[in-house]
């Protein structure tokens, strides 16, 4: 199996921490791993990529080939189509619908949205307000993670797994929070 | 052993730890920060008693890890690219006192820029100070190099530049651990002139630097880092150095690369290897991140009648590789062109919104449009980002510390007011200096250091001008009336401009020194108080 995932979003989303969530559950799996982050300038609310490789087999390149990419996940819509030229063709996006303004020339939500659909394999998930109907808004991006989970080649019961050795040390009620927000966002991918 | 999934630079950093280090010496640059960082972090470092506190610049540091070894311990110092220009001297001479300790200096380089002013390859600064260089092609083999170059680094009384890149730097794999090593004694170099550079005893150093050349390269021949890989077509030879070696595997994924191959991770060059490679092959190309180093050598080496790389377009001549432009090259697939909807925006990095530096770039703004555009000179930190819209307050961006030099060199050609900018940080790295060249000179010149007590740009590092910043002006001799501090709130905005405006008409040094805090350091202080409140 593989799963090559590029993760998109601004910075000071935390697109991180889906990243470091999937890399414990792939290691739970004894699966191989490279991560590739972006750190620094760009950290400052612009936009930020991490690639991330899944794999049973080594993994040769940090960075994943364009036209290589199983899964694009996206906790900002225009970001979503950054990266596009990554895609491989039966390749899935999943994006958060909610757009991070911090631009003067931020397009219309709507034809963004709609540039979105024009994507063969598409989700777009409102994860705020599904974090925020849990009254757990940090777990935004983990309600993304429950949405993308269909789409990587690991067990559901890693990533579970996976937020409990993460958040484990803040105690029972923020990990099964993050245990909720996962399950939810899977719920409605599968819906789709 | 213990297998963790590290950065390339923490992987550096746990094998400084594992590999028996006495101290880490550094000043923060991207995508060299995390190497301290984790070092500051680790507990296993601080019951080992190993010194990690940042230094002033790349050059204090520098020198401080080769008193370290002078001490007989083991060193490493960590920086970006640029900042080994800063730490040249030291680092240059180095070279020819040799050290006694092991000591190991890792310069991060960053192809494509994503975060510096240039993409210079510190290979050639290795090659300039003729020590042997590693470049590994993944986390674990930086945890090797560092682990066992210490003792190469003793062996032969020589300092190791360990050259990375941004992608291994800021790139997660797993990484398996060796047992620790323990900490060398306190000793004295055997000869107890070895560090005295005086041209008597620095022509025979010298002299035995030179006569280290062969040995170097015959341990490069050797070396496990640099491994020729037998192919059956003959009809390209691929020269792949240091990650790219990556991205020419996963190219041929599913088979085996069917060419021969040399896999470059220690230099000099094995001329040895390179010429095997060069008289079985009818053509070269050769993967390198950075300039044409490799490239340019063999030429100059072997003739350039069939060595293909940057130089004659095969491959791009600036930015990084990728799997994708290593394919290109050979010949595998075309050109993938991007993606672009037209819907698509940029969306530059930019000051965060409460930014203390944009209540003092409005004021300034305000004051300058007064006198036109084309006036400020500025430096490297967050402040910066105010060259962008919608600020558009900065016309020079340099290297540390040109802000005041700079302005100090335009005031003095009458272009006047001029206005130097920079931040606390920066002025205790290479500012002191030039505002002491004002200062000697009592040139027309108004300095605003934009104090948030932190070393923002990259992720908010203590500042050494903490605390400091008034007592270190006022001792390198500016009048006390023309040091002037404000907070930078909008509520102040006001006070803001009268103050610049009166500095401005000053006809001597004055620093105008705006104080608030970095808002990322102040929420992170408050969330590590309440979670140390709810325990
Ligand atoms: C020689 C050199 N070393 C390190 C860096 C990386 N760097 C860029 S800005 C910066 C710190 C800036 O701190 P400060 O001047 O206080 O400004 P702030 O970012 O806090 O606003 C550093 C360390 C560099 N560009 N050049
Ligand atoms: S990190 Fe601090 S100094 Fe930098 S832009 Fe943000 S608030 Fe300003």
């Amino acid at each position: 199996m593989k799963s090559d995932i590029i993760l998109s979003g601004v910075g000071g989303q935390g697109i991180l921490s889906i990243a470091a969530t999937i890399g414990t559950a792939a290691l739970i799996g004894n699966l191989h791993i490279k991560q590739s982050e972006v750190h620094g300038m760009s950290q400052r609310g612009g936009n930020v990529i991490s690639h991330m490789r899944v794999s049973d087999k080594e993994i040769a390149s940090d960075l994943i080939p364009k036209g290589q990419a199983n899964l694009i996940v996206s906790v900002e819509p225009m970001e979503a189509l950054r990266y596009l030229s990554f895609m491989e063709k039966d390749a899935w996006l999943i994006t958060n619908s909610k757009p991070f303004m911090n631009i003067p020339d931020y397009p219309d939500i709507q034809d963004v949205l709609s540039e979105i659909k024009k994507i063969k394999n598409h989700i777009i998930i409102d994860a705020d307000t599904i974090a925020k109907k849990l009254k757990s808004i940090r777990s935004s991006n983990i309600v993304m993670l429950g949405a993308a989970s269909p789409y990587i080649d690991i067990p559901f019961e890693n990533f579970k797994e996976a937020l409990r050795q993460i958040f484990g040390r803040k105690g029972e009620e923020v990990v099964n929070k993050n245990i909720i927000a996962l399950e939810k966002g899977r719920e409605f991918a599968l819906k789709k | 052993m213990e297998k963790l999934l590290l950065l390339g630079d923490e992987a550096i950093a746990q094998a400084a730890i594992d590999g028996g280090l006495s101290g880490i010496y550094a000043y923060p640059g991207t995508p060299s920060t995390e190497i301290t960082e984790y070092i500051q972090r680790s507990k296993l470092a601080k019951t080992l008693e190993i010194h990690s506190q940042w230094s002033a610049n790349e050059k204090t540091a520098m020198e401080s890890a080769l008193g370290m070894s002078y001490a007989g311990k083991r060193a490493m110092v960590a920086m970006k690219h640029v900042g080994l220009n800063v730490a040249a001297d030291a680092f240059i001479n180095s070279a020819i006192t040799g050290v006694n300790g092991g000591l190991i200096i890792v310069v991060a380089d960053d192809p494509s820029m994503h975060s510096s002013q240039n993409e210079q390859d510190s290979r050639f600064f290795g090659d300039f100070a003729m020590i042997p260089i590693y470049e590994p092609a993944n986390q674990q083999e930086a945890y090797d190099m560092v682990y066992n170059g210490f003792e190469l680094s003793e062996k032969y009384q020589i300092p190791i530049l360990l050259r990375i890149t941004t992608r291994l730097a800021h790139s997660r794999a797993s990484v398996e651990l060796k047992t620790i090593k323990k900490q060398n004694e306190n000793s004295l170099p055997s000869d107890i002139k070895q560090f005295i550079l005086l041209p008597a005893i620095a022509r025979n150093s010298y002299k035995k630097l030179l006569a280290k050349q062969d040995s170097f390269e015959t341990e490069s021949t050797s070396s496990k880092y640099n491994e020729y890989i037998e192919g059956k077509d003959k009809s390209k030879g691929i020269i792949a150095a240091g990650i790219t070696f990556n991205y020419l595997n996963e190219n041929y994924k599913e088979t085996k690369v069917p060419y021969p191959v040399l896999k470059i991770g220690q230099y000099p060059l094995s001329v040895l290897l390179i010429k095997r490679i060069y008289d079985e092959c009818e053509e070269i190309i050769v993967l390198e991140d950075g300039y044409p180093f490799i490239e340019q050598k063999l030429k100059s080496l072997l003739g350039d009648k069939k060595i293909k790389g940057r130089l004659d377009g095969t491959l791009p001549r600036d930015g990084e590789l990728d799997p994708n432009n290593v394919a290109t090259a050979l010949g595998l697939e075309a050109k993938i062109e991007d993606i672009v909807p037209e819907i698509l925006r940029d969306r530059p990095p930019a000051l965060c919104s409460g930014c203390g530096h944009t209540d003092v770039f409005n004021a300034l703004n305000e004051v300058m449009s007064d006198y036109g555009r084309g006036r400020v000179f500025s430096d490297i930190g967050c402040y910066t980002l105010a060259a962008l819209p919608p600020l558009n307050s900065i016309n020079s961006c340099v290297d540390m510390g040109a802000s005041i030099t700079m302005a100090k060199g335009a005031t003095d050609a009458g272009l006047r007011p001029a206005i130097a900018f920079i931040g606390d940080s920066t002025f205790t790295h290479s500012g002191m200096t030039g505002l002491l060249d004002c200062v000697i000179e009592k040139t027309p010149i108004t300095i605003i250091i934009s104090d948030n007590s932190t070393t923002g740009m990259t992720g908010g590092q203590d500042s050494h001008a903490f605390n400091r910043l008034i007592d270190i002006c006022k001792g390198l001799g500016v009048e006390d009336k023309h040091i002037r501090i404000f907070n930078p709130l909008r509520k102040n905005h006001k006070q803001a401009i009268e103050i610049i405006r009166e500095e401005i008409q000053y006809k001597g040094v004055s620093v105008i020194i705006p104080q608030r805090e970095c808002i990322r350091t102040l929420e992170r202080r408050i969330k590590l108080k309440k979670r140390k409140t709810a325990k």
